[in-house]
């Protein structure tokens, strides 16, 4: 056919969907394994969302406090993910993280320094030990950074040799994929445009691998950029594989919410360590109605004795602004509900009525400076208007953790990064992302080398089914009086936001899945106008697609999941179950396209590993059947 | 809640286009991002423009706001007047994609040109030594976005297409001063590089590029200056200079013979003043131990950017 005969082909021995840390990182290994490989980028090649980390990269390099390893960093890791993690990809993380690091600085990484010139480690949430990799707050811009050039050496080098940068490694910037092409069960390329001209290109290779990043499009506040549609979550679903832990997502319960030009940034919990009070639009201060009973002995019942407790708090009880996060995202999320919201949706976040402006400059510097200099909103003068914020997706696919290998029907499919699955539980600790798409990317890389050469001959893509990409690809221009995008994104963020948010509840995400059915329908019919070059809006609209099906699994795990632990919180089932943690909810596509939910056992941890923690904080985790086993091997071992 | 406010945006392409006018609302505390998206979503679907993290980190929404090269997410609503009129145009130094979207590849094949990071032989992964002190001049460089917004207001190639085979520009310049400053990096011939292949000697420092800079890098007087005066001994030596002038090639692979009572060359090329040398025969890189702003420059004391009229700006022949 005329349609498919234009379009461009490659033959690449693996082709690398994402160039943010995890694709550049896969990528590297591919290429020094000597396969022909390929990045595509969705943006510019350095742009990718990894730039936004700013704490560090976890690694147990024993830097600053020689007492860590990689078991500390293992139990921290699970800790961390409420033992829902696997196991394996914990423990792998944690032994080779180091490595990667260190990798990194022969790649030209400048990294800050102990005194002794060694990689300085510091503190962060979770880690026992100092062990975050860092250059000041932009450790992530540091990271693509210093794999982006690594990659131009290796470009530099096949250069030299075969007179073309491109001969070995080639980068697709601004180059979107919407499908993967298969043969049977194997995978045999993958099909996208170019952002720049709209036209189609075909990449065909034996071996994908998928490191798109996460989901936080679908969310109203969300410090995701406009890439994060879920993908890769999404391709990998159509290809056959399947997808844990997707009711799992990491948001804040603080993250401003207007003015538009800060929305989703975050604002630090130490904001409320250091006074600040949180008001609905009545400007009651509400947090004293959301005290539990089990934390009533611990915090204030009156504003006077929790403004006291600042200066004085050996004999006065703690604010109730200061309750476990989840605590204060529960409050705000039901003000909001309750209609005591501000107009975008959030709460205010004062500290400009509570302390002279030079103490809060003083004390939250950088705070100050980023919204003055983002939004021109001086915290010193006004409040703030904060509400929860979609950050990170723990869930993705599921891998075999030690090659990345995509789980499900699919052969030849590997994931790295935000976008795999299992590795961080059910809440990532801060620190452990960076490190993750540094280990895992390097493995995928590594595998999806080896397993083209198992290969005796290469999948071959059909015509049919790249005419079906194509067509699926032009369908929204050809609808040029369908439905906006930008709208129809809208409409999912609110459905998303508002009902399969931070707080969650049984009737909510029923309504919530009849609603994104009625969206898919009109998702379906969605019209983008103008051009094919540089389109936007025929963009989202194919994007739309993918984040459909992603936000279809989570709001399915959600609703299945009855227990609240990690990023997943049910207000219906707030306790977390042991019998639970022993389940992974698996998400597939059937024939139909309709999301199917399967429940599936979560591996077990090898002995020498479990018995790493101490008995009485396994068992706050465990059940009863396995404190038994647990107690009947610690007695073994210990008659050996 | 907002007010309509008149925007003025570049539409077209690479086969021409010209400015539209829009009235968009805006709200307290957005930026010129948030109006690009706010016409988008309601009046232009298929608006093109490059935006990320919308947090200026990651350098995609460079635009030319009111002329001035910005990033989109940084360029507050409320610095400019109620009434005033926001013209967004795109960046002028590369070819128009689409709209305010343009070809930076420019930027991307100079990167690919600039020799890579060299590690030292022998060290291991994890033997790595550097001190604080030594890593941060290079971490200054390190935290460019690669925004661009340097390099497309650069006057050798802003206009001057024809520069740009011959020169890098900022972005690169720093790129290059970088790994000279790198405590661990093999090669030491990362200025020569600078000045024979990367168009150094382009540069009269206006210091244009150190001004739109979003992350505040002290392009001009931290890696430009620093670079070129480490290879004025050399190359701007008036005595070597006139003889590169008198001699032929030939002649000049050996010694130069030194000219008696030459009288100083062109005057811009060279300081009024020698900076301060530092015991180590380094020269401080930072304008902050110097006493004037823009002290370190061959153009001796003077304030940046200089008036036009009082430039003696003599364009460099391509060099050989």
């Amino acid at each position: 056919m005329s349609t498919t005969a234009r379009i461009e082909r490659h033959l690449y021995d693996v082709v690398v969907i994402g160039a943010g840390g995890a694709g550049l990182r896969a990528a590297i290994e591919a290429r020094l394994a000597g396969k022909r490989t390929a990045i595509i980028s969705k943006s510019l090649f350095g742009k990718a969302h990894t730039v936004m980390a700013e704490g560090g990269a976890a690694a147990a390099m024993g830097n600053v406090n020689s007492k860590d390893n990689w078991m500390v960093h293992f139990r921290d890791t699970m800790r961390g993910g409420k033992f829902l993690n696997n196991f394996r990809m914990a423990e792998l993380h944690a032994k080779e993280a180091p490595e990667r690091i260190w990798e990194l600085e022969t790649y030209g990484a400048l990294f800050d320094r102990t005194k002794d010139g060694k990689i300085s480690q510091r503190n962060f949430g979770g880690h026992e030990y100092p062990r975050l990799a860092h250059v000041g707050d932009r450790t992530g811009l540091e990271l693509i950074r210093t794999l982006q050039q690594k990659i131009v050496s290796l470009q530099q080098e096949d250069f030299a040799e075969t007179g073309s940068y491109e001969s070995r490694i080639r980068v697709f910037s601004e180059t979107t994929i919407t499908e993967l092409l298969l043969d049977g069960d194997r995978v045999a390329g993958a099909f996208g445009y170019y952002r720049e001209s709209g036209e189609f290109l075909l990449l065909e290779a034996p071996a994908v691998i998928l490191a798109t990043g996460g989901v936080g499009r679908s969310y109203k506040v969300t410090s995701n950029s406009w890439e994060y549609t879920g993908d890769g979550h999404a391709l990998a679903l159509r290809a056959g594989a399947t997808l844990i832990n997707m009711e799992f997502l990491q948001f804040h319960p603080t993250g401003m919410v207007w003015p538009p030009s800060v929305k989703g940034i975050l604002v630090t919990e130490s904001v409320r360590g250091d006074g600040g009070v949180l008001r609905n639009s009545e400007g009651k201060r509400f947090m004293f109605d959301y005290v539990p009973d089990v934390f009533r002995k611990q915090y204030a019942d009156t504003e006077e004795e929790a403004d006291r407790w600042y200066t004085d708090p050996d004999n006065n009880r703690r604010p109730p602004e200061l309750l476990p996060r989840d605590e204060v995202a529960r409050a705000i999320n039901s003000e909001v509900k309750a209609g005591r919201g501000t107009k975008a949706g959030g709460v205010l976040l004062d500290v400009s009525t509570r302390m002279p402006a030079e103490t809060i400059i003083k004390r939250l510097p950088s705070m100050h400076h980023q919204f003055k200099e983002l939004a021109d909103v001086d915290i010193t003068k006004e409040p703030m208007e904060v509400g929860p914020t979609c950050h990170y997706v723990m869930g993705g696919v599921e891998v075999e953790p030690d090659t990345a290998a995509a789980m499900g029907t699919v052969q030849g499919l590997f994931a790295a990064g935000e976008v795999s699955g299992g590795m961080h539980g059910s809440n990532r600790l801060g620190g452990n992302s960076l490190s993750d798409l540094l280990v895992f990317g390097k493995r995928a890389g590594e595998h999806a080398a080896a397993y083209g050469e198992t290969l005796s001959k290469r999948p071959k893509v059909s015509t049919k089914d790249l005419e079906a990409a194509v067509t699926t690809a032009l369908a929204p221009l050809q609808r040029q009086s369908g439905e906006n995008p930008y709208g129809l994104q809208q409409d999912l963020q609110a459905v998303m936001g508002d009902l399969v948010g931070i707080i969650r509840r049984e009737g909510e995400l029923t309504d919530a899945l009849k609603r994104i059915q009625e969206l898919k329908l009109r998702v379906a019919n969605v019209g983008a106008t103008g051009g094919r070059r540089y389109n936007p809006g025929w963009h989202l609209a194919l994007d739309l697609r993918n984040m459909m099906i992603v936000s279809e699994c989570t709001a399915k795990a959600a609703l299945e999941r009855e227990e609240s632990r990690g990023g997943h919180t049910r207000e219906d089932f707030p306790a977390m179950s042991p019998q639970w943690r022993l389940v992974n909810l698996v998400c597939s596509l059937d024939d139909g396209g309709d999301v199917h939910l399967e429940r599936k056992p979560l591996p077990t941890m090898r002995d020498e590993l479990i018995q790493l923690f101490d008995r009485t904080e396994l068992s706050k985790y465990l059940t009863e059947d396995e404190m038994s086993r647990f107690d009947a091997n610690a007695e073994s071992t210990e008659a050996k | 809640m907002g007010t309509k406010r008149h925007f003025r945006v570049w539409r077209g392409d690479e086969s021409g286009g010209d400015i539209q006018d829009y009235d968009v609302e805006v709200n307290e505390g957005e930026v010129v991002l948030d109006i690009i998206h706010r016409l988008q979503a309601t009046q232009t679907p298929d608006l093109a423009c490059r935006w990320n993290c919308k947090a200026g980190k990651c350098g995609s929404c460079s635009v030319e706001i009111n002329g001035k090269p910005r990033l989109g997410c940084m360029t507050r609503m409320s610095t400019f007047e109620e009434d005033e009129t926001v013209t967004i145009t795109p960046l002028r130094t590369f070819p128009v994609i689409r709209d305010l979207v343009t070809d930076v590849s420019f930027n991307y094949e100079k990167a690919r040109e600039t020799p890579a990071f060299a590690p030292p032989p022998g060290v291991a992964p994890g033997e790595y030594r550097m001190q604080q002190v030594d890593v941060e001049r290079s971490q200054e460089f390190r935290k460019c976005i690669e925004c661009f917004l340097c390099q497309n207001t650069c006057h050798v190639v802003r206009d001057h297409e024809e520069n740009k085979e011959a020169f890098s520009g900022p972005r690169y310049f720093i790129r290059a001063a970088e790994l000279d400053m790198h405590p661990l990096d093999d090669r030491d011939d990362r200025k020569q590089y600078a000045q024979a292949n990367q168009g150094l000697g382009f540069c009269n420092i206006t210091k244009c590029c150190t001004e739109v800079c979003p992350e505040h890098i002290k392009i001009t007087d931290n890696a430009i200056i620093p670079m070129k005066e480490r290879v004025v001994d050399k190359r701007y030596d008036p005595l070597v200079w006139l003889g590169r002038k008198i001699f032929r090639r030939d002649e000049l692979e050996q010694e130069v013979p030194t000219p008696a009572g030459a009288a100083a060359p062109f005057s811009s090329a060279r300081r009024a003043e020698l900076p301060d040398i530092r015991e180590d025969g380094k020269m401080n890189v930072t304008e902050i131990t110097l006493d004037t702003q823009g002290g370190p420059s061959p153009f001796g004391d003077q304030e940046f950017p200089m008036p036009a009229d009082r430039l003696s700006y003599h364009k460099p022949e391509p060099q050989d």
